[in-house]
């Protein structure tokens, strides 16, 4: 959504060559490579405890209490390739 | 960028051998601080009595010396533990930066702590040309990343990314706390025996007159035994500081890389913080551990090497390239 929602924006501003130096546009550009680091790390620190969790559920005696009572294996957080390339920009 | 996708491990492999899991390294390190800090206290606390028996006290003079000097250690070692995270921090002379002013630099302490599951440090940076990095602090709810200028320079994102995520994964496994008590206990160490070997030494010989005229050999014996344990004291407590520090290296390498997903980014940033000869000048032998890499630069020898704080720079970079 987000990823649609900056492609149209950025779309727009093509059509304006002084927004490319503008400062707050500038700085808008580099929020939004932050805020895809962001995305990117809290989708690996959410991985990272499935794996965990996926692991710890199939120790023993762990695997024995897990099987009672339902814990089932959880899923990897997976992107399609679509929404994990970076967004375009381009001002040219 | 990340590659988040892949699947992630939570063993590190630790050069000394063996797989080692996170969770018990923070147990570790917790019991590791609790067992130094007594061990402080038995050691110092051993030593002055031998040096009081040396002085002459007598048997009932003992139990009032041994109380009150028991007080006093056990209050050094809570005050350390206390107050250990501002005496570094105030010894390095840093000043603490916001997002605004550094935005490079916190904005990567932020993303590594989402990915970390961290709360975020406050950040520090020390006006300094020699690129280096420490953290302190004695929980990650209340740590501290120092940087130096130098380091927010010469280096390129993805390399100051890699510093920071093995400076947050000495917070993430509380070797910030042992290594932060360490400081202050191993400098104090040093001042304890050598004030203890001048007054058994000049003591003993004023005193012993005054006092019943027997008991010259057991004195004797005593004095030796202070001098050799003056001696050995601090030599002792500095190499638990190396071992402390050399071995949590290795381990902050393997799970900075594991939470950058870039061992070759700190690789290349080992490389140039390795291959700069400036000295940090804020940096002494008391906070010399803390920092990634060995500020001091001391030409290497036999010795140097037995008594270094860091494994030697390319022996990391070796194992985060076979990575």
């Amino acid at each position: 959504m987000l990823t649609q929602a900056l492609g149209r924006l950025f779309a727009v501003s093509e059509a304006y060559p002084d927004l490319k130096a503008n400062q707050n546009f500038l700085e808008l550009q580099r929020e939004l490579t932050d805020t895809e680091d962001k995305i990117a790390y809290a989708r690996q620190f959410y991985n990272t405890n499935v794996g965990n969790y996926n692991e710890k559920r199939l120790v023993f005696p762990n695997v024995l209490i897990a099987g009672m009572f339902g814990f089932t294996e959880e899923e990897f957080y997976r992107t399609d390739e679509a929404s994990r390339e970076d967004v375009s920009v381009s001002f040219a | 960028m990340t590659e988040s996708g892949n699947a992630p491990r939570r063993a590190y492999s630790d050069p000394g051998g063996g797989r080692v899991l996170v969770y018990d390294r923070i147990g570790a390190n917790k019991r590791e601080t609790w067992f130094l800090m007594i061990a402080f206290v038995v050691l110092i606390g051993g030593l002055l009595s031998i040096a009081f028996f040396a002085l002459g006290f007598t048997s009932a003079e003992m139990p009032g010396a041994l109380t009150i000097t028991g007080i006093i250690l056990i209050l050094y070692a809570f005050l350390s533990y206390r107050f250990s995270t501002q005496a570094v921090l105030s010894i390095s002379g840093a000043h603490e930066v916001t997002k605004q002013e550094e935005w490079e630099f916190v904005r990567r302490v932020e993303n590594l702590c989402i990915g970390a599951g961290l709360p975020m440090p406050r950040t520090w940076v020390l006006e300094d040309s020699a690129p280096n990095a420490f953290a302190t602090g004695i929980t990650p709810e209340k740590s501290h990343v120092v940087v130096t200028r130098g380091l927010l320079d010469k280096l390129e994102p993805a390399e100051l990314e890699g510093v920071l995520a093995h400076e947050l994964s000495h917070i993430g496994n509380y070797d910030i706390r042992v290594m932060t008590v360490v400081t202050v206990l191993v400098g104090v160490v040093a001042l304890i025996s050598d004030l203890a070997m001048r007054f058994t030494i000049y003591g003993a010989g004023s005193r012993r007159g005054s006092r019943e005229k027997g008991g010259g050999y057991g004195q004797l014996i005593m004095i030796v035994i202070v001098v050799i344990g003056a001696i050995l004291a601090p030599i002792v407590a500095q190499t638990i500081r190396f071992a402390v520090s050399r071995r949590r290296e290795y381990l902050a390498d393997a799970s900075g890389a594991l939470l950058s997903r870039n061992p070759e980014a700190l690789a290349r940033a080992l490389e140039k913080i390795a291959g700069d000869h400036e000295p940090l000048e804020a940096a002494n032998k008391a906070t010399a551990h803390l920092y990634i890499s060995n500020p001091l630069k001391e030409h290497q020898s036999m010795l140097n090497n037995l008594f270094n704080t860091h494994p030697p720079i390319e022996e990391r970079i070796r194992l985060l390239r076979s990575m």
